[in-house]
């Protein structure tokens, strides 16, 4: 080639200098855990899922959602979300509000009757569920997704368990519960009601089943001893609430006292003001700081006019009137009578103590371990009858409804396996993406969106919602909070910010690749990734 | 604001793109189309941020000129570690000849497209700290008052980084270079010495005059779009760590160049014919200290004893620059 005075070269490329030669670290795309999806104890993906109704794709957000839980317009309602108290955004300003945007999800599926996919293929295995409540409708699901013929036997005469039973119509409207249920029934899951399982083992040999997961839930109410005059008037939690359910409306009185600290007793408490009582007092032997029940339903509860009296016993019932003595707490925090006495006022006492399980459908199951009055399982779920698997309420746990879904998801994974002579093993799982490797400049400020509440005169009124949902607006607002920790939300940062031009974008939804040909290993990609979605490691050098 | 910040898209335009954006909302920097006009291969230290300063903004201006811009660049860093003959990392048309006259061949450059009728094809001049506030300063002056159709872009790096880290005019003050030893009474360079060019630029009254950091990206783009989209004399001055000069971590670039803007220490900020139009406010303040603590050059004012004149200095520096341009107000 002819080439100008003084020119001996043709122009080359610095492409042909590999600077990657330099590195001696690389960076490398990770996916970590982030830490709502380590505290839900259903296992859901929220970051996942948040991750499509962020872009507004709502329908895409519920199908991943689902995923691993069937009820987001219960669980959005009831759980007391675990997730939440681990989000990263709950130490820079208030955690992204999951359940307002899970709730939000549920309800349009229903409104717009979004469907879950049936299975492609039939396994040719039946399995039997006893008891429908979360835990037992949610193995269901998870069994019918997987090809398996799924039978629930169901005690009662509706389906839902406590969710029907226990919660009240203002924090759970039955259209909801009733919604998602049917959607899981409409997959082909048989369902017979009032069909009471009296023996575990011949329910599953007679119906020809293959395997069997028990979800009887705690039915049984917990007494303690009281002393009390033949025309007392003490009732408990649970058959208060339960009848309601059925219609028969409790006779509380106009004073009620309801002895307990459990989510029960407030439950209680709160019916009761909505069933016209003047004065609804819980009585609970320890201090706030030590009640089981949920802080926001406490605080919904006083909101209503609920008292609470704490560090108090009751000694002694009579016909209208209770004796009941202040405690102290020593310094080990034990609990010690003070002997100061005192009268209240009361025309029914309600004992919301707890509840045991019915274990009478195990009496003759052989291998079967029973400890505290619940049954004892292996890590999959399985008692120590073959086939056999249990889970909710009914097995050692914090009694919560997505406690219970998730047993019924790892039951079911569980079963799956068995009946194909194989273990399930949890994949591994990668370590949690922390709050230290966020960078917290590239995220706008927002607080949270506040849910609307029913305002007081309205909730006496009748078992009307209490707390309602988001609107699209607000719902995208509020899924866009989210940091997305731990994996990449496709924010081109890196792909901006590396001077060496060796990020490869590979298009929408499919991420970056690095270019190891020409990165340095300056870092300064993992420096300036707003979510903490890329790794530092040493090259073998 | 040079730029529509978008309020709430989760990180808005913090980030270089998001995928929730509109495209028209996106940067230049986000598209797989962008020139990439500084290619890799190119052999700047790690973590430079000369070299991503100078692809940010040549990238905008390409984007902003429909691809017509020819660089004239000044001897330094830039120059050696794109172009070490018979390669070269540019993608544009690149033209360099000497340390001191970047502005000059510019200003050539920018004639001869005159008189050949080429209107389309913008001109550029770009080059660091040290060709830009010293060696060069003459013809960058001297381009400025005839109001030559150029673009100036100075990338400031705070010393002469190219042969060893000498001071420039543009070093800041207390900071240890080669020339400016950490030893002594007063160790490191002197308090009250050096010049800041953006503001010599205004007492020319050109039609434009800028600063930015290679913190935020978004800002870089709309500075270089709005100045390619000016005729005449025009000036863009901005701040690009240095890794090796300045002592710090290579992932730390971003960083730094982020709390020198949040720190007030250097002002970001835009002006028209000589007036201050408008600054990038500081979101979330921090002490200059922040800013200095992670670079070795001003490891000696945090020795055994913390050097409160050197550290007082600048925080007052940082302070007359938060009035002077109205850093902190809405
Ligand atoms: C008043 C109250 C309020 C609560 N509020 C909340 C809350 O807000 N949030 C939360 O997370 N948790 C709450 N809980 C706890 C939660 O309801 C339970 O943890 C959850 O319902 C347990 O699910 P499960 O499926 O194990 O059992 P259950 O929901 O109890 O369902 C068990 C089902 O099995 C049936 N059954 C029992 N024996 C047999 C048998 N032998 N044969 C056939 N069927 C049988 C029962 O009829 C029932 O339908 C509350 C509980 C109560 C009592
Ligand atoms: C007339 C002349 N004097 C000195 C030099 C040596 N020289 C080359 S680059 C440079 C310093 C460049 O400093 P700056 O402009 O700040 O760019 P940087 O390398 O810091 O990016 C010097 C002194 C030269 N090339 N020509
Ligand atoms: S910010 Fe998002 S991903 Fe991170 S913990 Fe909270 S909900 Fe999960
Ligand atoms: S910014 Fe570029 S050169 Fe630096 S580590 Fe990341 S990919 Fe490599
Ligand atoms: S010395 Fe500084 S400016 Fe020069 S290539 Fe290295 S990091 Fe970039
Ligand atoms: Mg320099």
């Amino acid at each position: 080639m002819e080439k100008p005075f003084a020119i001996t070269l043709d122009p080359g490329t610095s492409l042909s200098n590999h600077t990657g030669s330099w590195r001696t670290e690389r960076p490398v795309y990770v996916h970590r855990l982030p830490p709502c999806n380590n505290g839900c104890p259903a296992g859901e993906d929220i970051q996942g899922w948040l991750f499509h109704a962020e872009s507004g794709d709502y329908e895409k957000a519920w199908h991943k959602l689902t995923e691993n839980n069937p009820f987001p317009a219960i669980v959005g309602r009831v759980c007391y979300h675990p997730c939440e108290s681990a989000c990263n955004r709950g130490q820079i300003d208030e955690a992204v509000s999951i359940h307002a945007v899970e709730r939000f999800l549920g309800d349009e599926a229903i409104k717009k009757n979004w469907a879950f996919p049936l299975p492609v293929q039939k396994s040719g295995k039946r399995v039997l569920i006893v008891g429908a409540g979360p835990s037992g409708l949610t193995a269901a699901y998870h069994l019918a997704c997987l090809g398996h013929d799924v039978e629930i036997h169901e005690a009662g005469p509706m389906a839902g368990g406590m969710l029907r039973f226990g919660i009240p119509q203002y924090r759970l409207p039955r259209d909801i519960l009733d919604a998602e249920v049917k959607r899981i029934l409409d997959m082909g899951v048989t369902l017979h009601l009032n069909r009471k399982v009296e023996n575990a083992l011949t329910a599953m040999q007679e119906g020809g089943f293959d395997a069997v997961f028990l979800a009887i839930g705690a039915h049984i109410a917990k007494r303690a001893y009281i002393p009390a005059g033949a025309a007392a008037h003490v009732l408990n939690a649970v058959n208060v609430l339960h009848d309601l359910e059925t219609g028969e409306k409790p006779l509380l009185g106009r004073r009620v006292v309801v002895y307990g600290g459990g989510n029960s007793a407030i439950d209680v408490a709160r019916t009761a003001k909505r069933l016209g009582a003047d004065e609804a007092v819980i009585v609970y032997r320890r201090t706030r700081d030590a009640m089981p029940a949920h802080p926001s339903e406490v605080h919904e509860a006083e909101a209503e006019g609920v008292l609470i009296r704490w560090l108090t016993t009751i000694t002694q019932a009579e016909e209208g009137e209770l004796t009941i003595e202040k405690m102290c707490m020593d310094d080990d925090g034990s609990l010690q009578p003070t002997g100061e006495f005192e009268t209240l006022q009361a025309d029914s006492l309600v004992l919301a103590l707890g509840q045991d399980v019915d274990l009478g459908l195990l009496e003759h199951v052989p291998g079967i371990e029973i400890e505290g009055g619940v049954v004892k399982v292996g890590e999959n779920m399985m008692t120590g009858c073959e086939g056999v698997f249990a889970g909710g309420d009914m097995v050692p746990s914090e009694r919560t409804v997505t406690v219970g879904i998730g047993h019924g998801k790892l039951a079911a994974r569980n079963i799956h396996a068995w009946l194909n002579g194989e273990t399930w093993v949890h994949p591994p799982r990668p370590a949690i993406a922390t709050l230290d490797r966020i960078n917290r400049w590239y995220y706008s400020e927002a607080p949270k969106v506040v849910q609307p509440e029913l305002d007081a005169v309205r909730r006496m009124n009748g078992f009307e919602e209490v707390v309602q949902g988001l609107n699209a607006d607000n719902a995208l607002f509020e899924a866009r909070r989210c940091l997305s920790c731990g994996n990449c939300f496709e924010c081109d940062n890196c792909y901006g910010v590396c001077p060496d031009n060796a990020v490869k974008k590979l298009g929408p939804g499919k991420g970056f690749e690095f270019d190891y040909d020409f990165c340095k290993g300056c870092g300064i990609c993992v420096a300036e990734c707003p979510c903490g979605a890329i790794d530092m490691v040493p090259e073998d050098i | 604001m040079s730029h529509q910040e978008v309020k709430f898209y989760q990180t808005g335009t913090f980030t270089v793109g998001n995928r929730l954006l509109d495209p028209e909302q996106r940067s230049v920097q986000s598209t797989e189309e962008r020139t990439n006009a500084l290619n890799s291969g190119h052999r700047a230290c790690q973590g430079c941020g000369e070299a991503l300063g100078a692809r940010y903004a040549m990238d905008a201006a390409m984007a902003a000129t429909n691809g017509q811009i020819v660089i004239a660049n000044a001897t330094g860093c830039l120059e050696v570690f794109s172009t070490p003959y018979p390669e070269t990392a540019w993608q544009v048309p690149w033209v360099h000849s000497l340390f001191g006259n970047a502005a000059a061949v510019g200003a050539g450059l920018a004639a001869a497209m005159r008189v050949k009728g080429k209107s389309d094809v913008r001109v550029i001049a770009q080059g660091g700290d040290g060709s830009t506030a010293d060696i060069g300063f003459g013809p960058l002056s001297g381009m400025f008052e005839r109001n030559d159709d150029v673009l100036f872009i100075c990338y400031d790096n705070q010393g002469y980084m190219n042969t060893g880290v000498q001071r420039s005019s543009a070093t800041l003050p207390a900071a240890r270079t080669s020339t400016t030893a950490a030893v002594g009474k007063r160790p490191g360079h002197q308090l009250g010495m050096g010049k800041f060019v953006p503001e010599i630029a205004m007492a020319h009254h050109i039609p434009y005059v800028a600063t930015a950091t290679v913190a935020d990206l978004r800002d870089i783009e709309a500075k270089v779009t709005t100045a390619m989209s000016l005729r005449g004399a025009r000036y863009i001055h901005i701040l690009v760590p240095c890794p090796l000069g300045w002592g710090s971590a290579s992932h730390d670039t971003v960083r730094l160049a982020r709390m020198a803007k949040e720190s007030g220490l250097f002002p970001v900020f835009e002006a028209r014919d000589g007036e201050v139009t408008d600054s990038l406010k500081i979101r979330h303040q921090v002490p200059v200290e922040e800013f200095l603590k992670p670079q070795k050059r001003f490891a000696h004012l945090f020795g055994k004893q913390r050097d409160e004149e050197a550290i007082g200095f600048l925080q007052a520096r940082a302070e007359r620059n938060i009035r002077k341009y109205h850093l902190l107000e809405a």
